[in-house]
């Protein structure tokens, strides 16, 4: 199987390098300025941008969680080399999302207090929570990279010990905060769009980040495949695929079924500002990429799972923005869109991200090179025949197989 | 325990003479230009509408939004009834402006070290045993304070002293879980800007429902995961002691390829 060519982005560090500049302008601007004079928020409208950014960043950093759980919990070892690439995904998103949490909050100075004020009625102390000790949780998944690198082997050992409960925490502290996102929006059901709001916000957060996180790992092996081999061999791709489809199935029964049990079927037909972006997000992100998951020929071609990937995180980006932004205006009388100054800090932040992400694994043991594909796949058994060309990973399970 | 205080506004007897504006802000010590919205110099103003003013304050509701969804708990519910602010704990999540039901809560937006500002039901007047500010400028007895129970006695008396002049509802007494500022008018409260999708059920009992289920995530997830990884576990081990055996019994060295 050849490797299409893949959109290459050439001159991208001077793009990123400007970008981060920008950011970091812009956020001094933030900080010495306060948010009044360099936002659009306002009373009526006092979440935007940037909290539509920590959801989506959460998101597609909820790779992390599902790939550890598939291997280490239940044991699918197939999948062992986007295990590294699905924690540094999440280890870089989750501090970043921490980032643009403390830029946003009015009072970055006080960004400590949920940890010594707490209010268990507050799902954002819960949020604050659940993001703390799950960053916690990634930068112990993550620790045996670096160590390893620097050939400092017994903290490993030391870590592998304790790892089990912590990859179990790391889990539910996952399904936990994901849900929670959504339940941050059922305390509104008078302002948040019909369309989007329902008592079932959480789950359906929960299902979309699954899709949307391994839809983000699938396109990671495809792009930083090297020698022209993805990182995972084409039927373990066709099956993470199948996950994927499977997952947006599910998601979109729930959400029309609940949506016509609410009776929005009007909102539904009728063409306004909001079932524009609504039907844009539904359709981009859920029911064109699962129409093409369905066929085989996509799963098992590389330009196929590419396009369905890049659908369904984008579609999950029209998602989480419509339900933090779009749903909340009133259109067209109250209308919110993001300032210069939002956009940089956004944009650079982001650029932080892909030079963290690029750099990383450029210098520390975080893709594994795979063995060429065999001819036959199905034939071969994949995991145990490819085991000793890796860096023997210490997340591993010790006995001999 | 003192009994919970509360205001009764008859929207019928209000005359849009702005006093309890004046008063409000002379008790906050703020510039006394009269304004039509809440906004960080006015706790409280009148709305028009056709020939009744219809006054906006910060509710006090009995189970207040702001105070459930505040993560540091910067907002608290007292027994006399007022909720109050404490800007040493906030962060500026601004979680409080998005939930409020009633749009209270203001921002200091320009300030670097910003903290919200709303109606204080006057409580540290209350604590003295004083009446509110704006009910004691108020000329024509439109805001009247008093205990909550007594109040509600007092509009449903008025109501049913004239049937034909009030609509028969006492708003506050019941909406988003009771407030303590009751109102009563002559003409339904939709027509007057007040929300007609609030129900009666407390606001924060909408996340409750999915907060009450942490413990069970923890608790039934943990053990959950922890048993699908013992049982894969086993069925990995179980898998390379039968492959073992099995390459040992056709008594070759080669390590067994197929166990997936």
């Amino acid at each position: 199987m050849r490797l299409p060519r893949l959109p290459h982005v050439t001159g991208w560090r001077p793009i990123a390098t400007i970008l981060i500049l920008a950011g970091a302008l812009a956020a001094t601007a933030r900080f010495t300025l306060g948010l009044g004079a360099t936002t659009n928020l306002s009373d009526a409208f006092p979440w935007g941008l940037w909290i539509g950014f920590d959801f989506l960043g959460i998101g597609l950093a909820a790779s992390g969680f599902t790939i550890v759980a598939a291997v280490h919990l239940f044991h699918a070892h197939e999948y062992e080399p986007i295990v590294r690439p699905a924690i540094l995904t999440a280890f870089i998103g989750y501090l970043l999302v921490v980032l643009v949490l403390i830029i946003d909050l009015g009072r970055p100075d006080h960004f400590w207090h949920p940890l010594v004020m707490w209010n268990p009625h507050s799902v954002m102390c819960e949020i604050s929570w659940c993001l703390m000790l799950y960053t916690t949780v990634l930068s112990l998944e993550f620790a045996p990279i670096v160590l390893e690198k620097f050939n400092i082997h017994s903290p490993i050992k030391w870590i592998h010990a304790v790892s089990l409960p912590f990859m179990i925490f790391g889990v539910l502290l996952s399904t936990l905060h994901q849900s929670s996102f959504g339940s941050l929006y059922l305390i509104v059901p008078n302002r948040l769009h019909p369309l989007w709001y329902t008592p079932l916000l959480p789950g359906l957060f929960f299902i979309s980040c699954i899709a949307s996180g391994l839809s983000m790992v699938t396109l990671e092996s495809l792009l930083f495949s090297r020698n022209g081999r993805p990182f995972l061999p084409t039927h373990l791709q066709a099956k993470l695929a199948k996950i994927v489809a499977l997952a947006l199935a599910v998601y979109l029964v729930v959400r029309i079924q609940d949506l016509l049990s609410r009776g929005t079927l009007h909102e539904m037909i009728t063409l306004s500002y909001y079932s524009v972006a609504f039907y844009a997000e539904l359709s981009i992100g859920f029911l064109i990429p699962f129409a093409m998951l369905l066929f085989e020929k996509v799963r098992t071609s590389q330009t196929g799972l590419y396009v369905a990937s890049l659908l369904v995180v984008l579609g999950f980006a029209f998602n989480r923005m419509n339900t933090a932004i779009t749903g909340l205006e009133h259109y067209p009388s109250q209308t919110y869109f993001p300032s210069l100054i939002e956009v940089f800090i956004m944009l650079g932040i982001t650029a932080i991200g892909f030079c963290a992400f690029s750099y990383i694994a450029q210098y520390l043991p975080v893709f594994k090179t795979a063995e060429p594909e065999p001819a036959h796949p199905q034939e071969e058994a994949p995991s145990r025949v490819e085991e000793p060309l890796f860096v023997a990973s210490q997340w591993d399970d010790p006995r001999p197989s | 325990m003192a009994k919970k205080k509360a205001m009764l506004i008859d929207v019928s007897l209000c005359v849009g003479c702005n006093a309890c504006q004046a008063g409000c802000k002379a008790q906050n010590g703020q510039p006394p230009n009269e304004e039509k919205f809440l906004s960080l110099t006015a706790y409280t103003a009148l709305s028009k509408y056709n020939d009744l003013y219809v006054r906006r304050m910060c509710q006090h509701c009995d189970v207040p939004t702001c105070v459930s969804v505040c993560p540091v708990g910067a907002l608290t519910k007292s027994e006399l009834g007022p909720v109050s602010y404490d800007g040493e704990k906030c962060i500026g999540c601004r979680y409080c402006l998005q939930a409020c039901p009633f749009h209270v809560p203001k921002y200091e937006w320009s300030s670097t070290k910003p903290s919200i500002r709303k109606c204080t039901f006057c409580a540290a007047r209350l604590a003295k045993g004083q009446p509110t500010a704006c009910s004691e400028a108020c000329p024509t007895g439109a805001t009247t304070f008093g205990d909550r129970d007594q109040l509600l006695i007092e509009a449903a008396r008025r109501i049913g002293a004239e049937p034909g002049k009030y609509v028969p509802k006492i708003y506050g007494e019941q909406d988003v879980g009771g407030t303590s500022m009751l109102f009563i008018s002559p003409v339904p409260f939709e027509q007057l800007g007040f929300d007609s999708r609030l129900g009666k059920t407390p606001m924060p009992l909408l996340t409750m429902s999915a907060l009450s289920k942490v413990p069970n995530v923890l608790s039934v997830g943990g053990v959950l995961l922890a048993g699908i990884w013992w049982i894969t576990d086993r069925r990995t081990e179980v898998q390379a002691y039968e492959a073992s055996e099995a390459s040992k019994k056709k008594g070759a060295a080669i390590q067994p390829k197929d166990d997936a």
